[in-house]
């Protein structure tokens, strides 16, 4: 009796045990080989391709006398701030609560217009935005209606180039999210707030911005560690040019491993990238718990 | 508690065979395939037309054997690591693969090629092959590992109308460096909106950067970039920053395109598609295959272009012997090391590039013929009008020092032009920049100062 009784619970954790055999094969398989690979000189080609040496942390240890690393770490936080944690969150924020007071058909059109640069392949996008910014490009075009000089975007301000190109991209999620947890915000609350006398602002910032806490944090994780992962955009759009000046850590690992052949460089590179990730990931998390008891 | 944890496992356990039955069984049982990698491009398909014509000409030839053609899309750079990735594990290698000849010895080192010695040995063709370019395909050990398809120099290509409208003499040789200022900046004075005279640099055009510009100033002030004699990398020449402040003048003077459009990837399209044909351009360095491009067939195709174009051998700096430079590549075939069947795969190879289909394909894609009955041929002698002046440059032309460590300095070389056309860095910082970082690849000890 005991036995069926335990079989069957086991049972219930089957419908688990997919998910939890493709994060094992998919995710922690590459996230150690990474890390193992980054304690090795393994090469693309060359005599360390098939029979890669351990070299113990010495890439680790190149990696804080290379001069673009730093540059390279600069541009991330960079990228992911301005695109990211203000860009794609604040914006997304903003478009739900806007679309909530628009008539229907603004707020579907608008809603439409956002989503479908979401819906883009990413490399299609990218070239979307290569087309946009590149030097006889549309926005030039746009520009040159008001007689404005013809500007190299990519080439003088590649970083903004590629967050205002990623913002426009992803935006659409974080409205997405909003908008959700913008409709479980009890009625009641806010139309109390009103009677209370506590204007738009107020009611956001006390009312509304609290009880969405939970999703806000959910939402930061997300997009954090996407725009972390951003590669084929900045690809496509500047190849981490000119000068290093968009060469963000998963530009720089690839160009390391794939480029240069030197697999054991890029993926400790690639390695930091994750440990990076990691701390945004677990900050948010402890966001969410202390927010949540 | 721990039963529960044996089902579990037994159950992973379980799963992990199910998934596993799920993979592919060993494709080389039963049936045989030869799997062929190759490059394409939009504006490079002569290659696949020739792996056509070899599957059919082998496949006819051979019952019961599968050719499986797999045309990597993705330009030089992107070609070279998705081969180089298939490579790295015995179940994806190709059979046959063309590689390019400056990869041949690393690629002969990761244990990706296979020795040909003994199969070449009973090859009655390969006699016919130029001994140089025989040279292309050798690892360190001595041993051939690759057959050249073809080989490539580089020249300064130039548009007679442009030349002819600055009241330049036609037709056109410079013979120094300063030749060249001259000419560029009459052209720029004769008419404003013309691109006088392009070099490729920084690190948007990749090894064309290099290939085609800076390596034939480098090489044309007597300094090089490797020393074969000491086996180490030159740092503190005077050549090199020579060669970054004649850059550093064509490009702060504008006598060759703005920065911001030399390290766009794409700068080369517009430089045969639209510059050449508009008579926008005056000169620019670029490969002996430049007419494959404006010929009939070719993705830049312009009627008239053999009355249009010129072509000049890029002159040393102060006319010194042998008084022009030029680079050479080229690609080969050759035979991946763990192939399942090396005598096939090696037939196969010798099929795709029998008389018939070497011919073809040299002449479709502009390459400089490296089999004597090619190079004899009149198909080939009359493809184009430069196919005598770009052949004759084999005798003037170097190869890169193709070793692992290759693929980072020509990096490091790309970045110091970038600096120097940028205004970043002046030509003497770049190269102090350029001989850190040659120190920090191959170590301290392999440099030599020259």
């Amino acid at each position: 009796m005991a036995a069926t009784h335990r079989t069957r619970q086991l049972l219930r954790y089957l419908p688990v045990l997919p998910a939890v055999l493709l994060l094992l094969v998919f995710l922690a398989g590459p996230v150690l080989w990474a890390f193992h690979s980054s304690l090795t000189n393994a090469g693309l080609t060359g005599r360390y391709a098939r029979n890669p040496e351990w070299v113990g942390l010495e890439n680790y240890q190149r990696l804080l006398q290379d001069p673009v690393f730093p540059l390279s770490l600069a541009l991330t936080v960079l990228f992911v701030a301005g695109s990211a944690i203000v860009g794609q969150n604040v914006l997304g924020l903003a478009l739900a609560v806007l679309m909530r007071r628009a008539r229907p058909v603004v707020s579907a059109t608008v809603g439409t217009a956002v989503v479908a640069a979401w819906v883009l392949p990413e490399i299609v996008a990218a070239f979307a935005a290569y087309a946009f910014f590149s030097r006889d490009g549309t926005l030039n075009q746009l520009l040159g209606q008001f007689g404005a000089a013809e500007t190299d975007w990519l080439y003088t301000v590649p970083m903004a180039a590629v967050i205002l190109a990623n913002i426009w991209r992803g935006t659409a999620f974080s409205m997405l999210v909003y908008r959700a947890a913008l409709n479980g915000v009890p009625a009641e609350l806010t139309e109390a707030a009103h009677m209370d006398g506590a204007g738009p602002w107020q009611r956001l910032a006390f009312i509304t911005l609290p009880v969405i806490r939970g999703s806000i944090a959910t939402n930061l994780m997300l997009v954090t560690l996407q725009t972390l992962a951003v590669f084929t955009l900045i690809w496509v759009m500047t190849a981490g040019g000119p000068a290093n000046g968009s060469t963000t850590l998963p530009v720089l690992a690839y160009q390391e491993a794939f480029k240069f052949g030197d697999i054991g460089y890029g993926t400790a590179v690639a390695s930091v990238l994750i440990l990076i990730g990691a701390a945004f990931g677990a900050a948010y998390l402890r966001l969410l718990r202390e927010r949540n008891p | 508690m721990l039963r529960r944890a044996s089902k579990t496992v037994s159950l992973l356990a379980a799963a992990v065979l199910v998934l596993a039955a799920c993979t592919p069984g060993n494709p080389a049982e039963g049936n045989k395939t030869i799997k062929v990698a190759y490059q394409k491009t939009d504006s490079f398909t002569a290659l696949d037309t020739m792996f056509q014509d070899a599957k059919k000409e082998f496949e006819a030839a051979n019952q019961g054997v599968t050719v499986e053609l797999q045309p990597i899309q993705g330009n030089d750079d992107d070609y070279g690591t998705k081969l180089a990735l298939a490579l790295r594990s015995p179940s994806t290698a190709p059979d046959v693969f063309y590689e390019d000849t400056f990869k041949v010895r690393s690629d002969v080192d990761a244990g990706y090629l296979l020795n040909l010695d003994s199969r070449l040995a009973g090859w009655g063709e390969w006699d016919t092959f130029d001994d140089a370019a025989k040279e292309a395909g050798k690892a360190d050990d001595g041993g051939t590992y690759a057959v050249p398809l073809g080989t490539d120099t580089r020249a300064i290509w130039y548009n007679r109308k442009v030349f002819e409208a600055a009241g330049v003499a036609l037709p056109w040789r410079p013979s120094t460096w300063q030749d060249i200022l001259d000419t560029a900046r009459k052209i720029k004075a004769a008419s404003p909106d013309v691109i006088p005279f392009n070099m490729y640099a920084g690190k948007g055009t990749g090894e064309g950067t290099v290939m085609q510009g800076f390596y034939e100033l480098l090489y044309g002030t007597g300094a090089g970039l490797y020393d074969p004699d000491s086996k180490k990398w030159v740092v503190g020449s005077a050549g090199f920053k020579d060669s970054l402040t004649f850059l550093k003048t064509l490009y702060s003077e504008n006598l060759a395109v703005a920065p911001a459009e030399a390290l766009d990837p794409n700068v080369w399209k517009k430089v045969f598609g639209e510059w050449f044909p508009k008579a926008k351009l005056g000169a620019t360095v670029e490969g002996s295959y430049a007419p494959s491009f404006w010929q009939d067939g070719g993705s830049y195709a312009w009627p008239g272009y053999e009355q249009e174009m010129g072509v000049a051998p890029f002159p040393t700096q102060n006319g010194g012997a042998p008084g022009a430079v030029s680079m050479s590549g080229g690609w080969t075939l050759a035979v991946g090391a763990e192939t399942k069947q090396p005598d096939l795969a090696f037939n196969f190879l010798t099929t795709a590039l029998n008389a018939k289909n070497s011919l073809a394909f040299t002449v479709a894609s502009s390459q400089i013929a490296v089999r004597s009955d090619v190079a004899a041929d009149p198909a080939y002698q009359s493809a184009n009008p430069f196919v005598k002046d770009v052949s004759g440059l084999v005798a003037v032309t170097k190869f890169r020092p193709a070793t692992s460590d290759y693929p980072r300095i020509s990096a490091a070389v790309q970045e110091a032009t970038e600096a120097v056309i940028t205004g970043s860095r002046t030509p003497e910082q770049a190269a102090a920049d350029y001989d850190t970082a040659v120190a920090g690849i191959v170590g301290g000890d392999k440099t030599i100062r020259k």
